[in-house]
């Protein structure tokens, strides 16, 4: 009878997990496609521009290497060593961090994008590993390796998604419902490829190439809080006002060691 | 015969347990992100020239696990069909029970991106089915049946002398009972450790952040240090409970047997936890400790059991048990039945 009921009781309390697992998932708040009233479009007479560089005071780390010799398929596509993405420096200039407008924008509509962002899964990587785009901006993910990828994006508060590309030139669609910063996606099968989106529902956002440069361009006059984001160094913000037609030239400066400070 | 095939499904449950465990050691418990099917194949045709990275392990899980559960149908059908004893059919529909439920657990923690909650329980229902497994092996043996009694009784250790009819010790069962509800909390602790990724939220060891007591907290340090605080609990219930069965019970080595096998296991488990924080959770020893734990768990379980065995009393039913009369002896057969304490009290085969 006892055991009868340690049995019994075992199985209450893994059912009782389940259930409160199952019911505790959070509703993400989705963005309206009605656009607030007194809402206007950006005057591009007045329009200004913030540009900028984004530099890396001290050694740049170095990258992680990996390991491809879990897929065949990988280790033939990259014959070289292979090693992660995260710090790509070039004569103290960091690529691969993503600048926005943060905070000011004040009331105005914009045009939802019609053009997909692509993220490509090429070579056993993400293609591009940090880029922007907008809520509800079709996100066009494509698989060009001959080999099964699994795409995982891990936001907080738009809904998670882990879907299954098994097949080479597979394509799917996905729209984000809020705005976030940043989304990570991972393949679990791969457990080095990763990628970042920043999804905005502005259009003032740009990724740093190689040589740090970074534009936002069509910015409407105001004061702005403008935010530098880098996967491992964190995020800083600086605050920025632009006058009519008034370009603004910034520079972010990420410390290489220690946690990255706010202005 | 019986107890042979239940001691293969315990076999084949550890290797579950292992490649389980090495799931979550690897993160790769989403690299197949379709249930019950794999990428839209069948889980039985999935190609395997297309088992590469995380999807090794995590499809290699799901075809273990399907055919323990294959093993556990079977398991259930000839425990129905041969043994005599009603609560033996009953365990084995038990186990049978389990596995499916452990098969939905684990497909709704892929479907649900691991929800720590339902992940633990995945990894709770393992040990339980784990220990009706090594439960129903135990019940199935010529030893267990014949009552660990008296001269011949089928042990190869106890052919010499006389030993007196099973151990009733009261102390004893109160003592191995405790020690497995710890160990399986424990398990339960670590488990939460693991899927809510505080493994390594206390980096240093065997002190924490330095000192005794970790300076500072939050919920995953929290779990993390219960879990070295219950390791702490846990190894002082199994050496108090070894020490009074080496003390108080020398001559029986049904139990001296799996109170030393658990002293040397939870001496490798404790080595394999502070190497797990040392190693930065190396993949095979973050297993390795999981596997250990299942193993610490279910020798405190035999333990315990046969702490157990006199409340379950003799019965001529089970020395009749066809399949396994083939494996005792004759002598043993007939002291068996001589020594049946038959259920007065209620107490069941």
């Amino acid at each position: 009878m006892r055991l009868r009921n340690v049995w019994v009781g075992a199985f209450a309390l893994a059912l009782a997990a389940t259930v409160a697992a199952c019911g505790g998932k959070q509703e993400t708040s989705s963005t309206s496609a009605e656009p607030p009233p007194g809402a206007t479009k950006v005057d591009a007479a007045t329009a200004g521009e913030v540009s900028g560089t984004v530099a890396l005071d001290g050694a740049a780390p170095m990258n992680e290497p990996i390991k491809m010799n879990a897929d065949p398929v990988c280790v033939t596509k990259n014959t070289t060593p292979q090693f992660q993405e995260t710090y790509q420096v070039a004569d103290g200039k960091l690529a691969n961090v993503f600048v926005y407008i943060k905070d000011g924008l004040g009331n105005y509509i914009y045009d939802t994008p019609t053009e997909p962002a692509t993220i490509d899964q090429m070579n056993c990587r993400y293609h591009p590993h940090v880029f922007g785009m907008r809520v509800n901006q079709p996100l066009q993910i494509i698989n060009s390796d001959p080999t099964l990828h699994n795409i995982h994006a891990l936001p907080k508060s738009n809904k998670e998604f882990n879907n299954g590309q098994p097949i080479q030139g597979m394509k799917m669609t996905h729209t984000w419902e809020t705005k976030e910063v940043m989304v990570p996606f991972k393949c679990d099968v791969h457990g080095w490829m990763n990628a970042y989106v920043g999804v905005l529902d502005h259009p003032y956002f740009s990724v740093t190439s190689k040589d740090g440069k970074f534009d936002l361009k069509t910015v409407p006059p105001g004061t702005y809080t403008i935010e530098a984001w880098h996967e491992k160094l964190g995020a800083m913000t600086q605050s920025v006002t632009l006058g009519p037609k008034e370009t603004k030239e910034i520079t972010f400066t990420f410390k290489a060691s220690g946690p990255a400070a706010t202005d | 015969m019986l107890h042979r095939f239940a001691k293969v499904v315990v076999g084949c449950t550890v290797l579950l347990v292992l490649a389980g465990s090495l799931v979550t050691s690897t993160d790769s418990g989403l690299s197949v992100p379709d249930w019950p099917t794999s990428y839209g194949w069948s889980m039985f045709t999935f190609p395997p020239s297309r088992w590469v990275g995380g999807i090794l392990y995590e499809h290699g899980h799901r075809l273990i696990a399907s055919t323990v559960g294959f093993l556990t149908i079977v398991l259930a059908a000839w425990l129905w069909v041969q043994d005599p004893r009603r609560w033996m059919k009953r365990l084995g529909f038990t186990a049978l029970g389990a596995v499916i439920a452990q098969g939905v657990l684990g497909g709704l923690t892929v479907l649900f991106f691991l929800p720590a909650p339902v992940s633990t329980a995945h990894a709770g229902l393992a040990e339980i089915f784990f220990c009706l497994t090594v439960a129903i092996a135990l019940f199935t043996s010529p030893r267990w049946i014949a009552g660990y009694s008296g001269e011949g009784d089928g042990s190869p250790y106890l052919t010499s002398r006389p030993v007196p009819a099973g151990v009733d010790d009261a102390m004893l069962r109160r003592m191995a009972t405790t020690a497995t509800v710890l160990i399986y909390i424990q398990i339960l602790l670590g488990a939460t450790m693991r899927h809510t990724g505080a493994g390594l939220a206390i980096p240093d060891f065997p002190l924490m952040f330095g000192h005794l007591v970790p300076p500072h907290w939050d919920g995953k340090i929290a779990i993390h240090f219960a879990h070295r605080a219950g390791a702490l609990v846990v190894t002082l219930a199994i050496l108090a409970t070894s020490a009074h069965v080496w003390y108080q019970h020398a001559g029986r080595h049904e139990l001296t047997r799996p109170a030393s096998i658990i002293v040397a296991l939870v001496a490798v488990q404790v080595a394999l936890g502070a190497f797990t924080v040392l190693s930065r959770r190396d993949v095979w020893i973050n297993s390795s400790h999981v596997v250990c734990g299942a193993l610490v768990l279910t020798t405190s379980l035999v333990l315990t059991l046969r702490s157990w065995r006199v409340k379950f009393a003799g019965a001529p039913a089970a020395v009749r048990l066809k399949p396994d009369t083939t494996t005792v002896d004759a002598a043993a057969t007939a002291h068996a039945l001589r020594s049946v304490r038959l259920p007065a009290t209620g107490a069941r085969p």
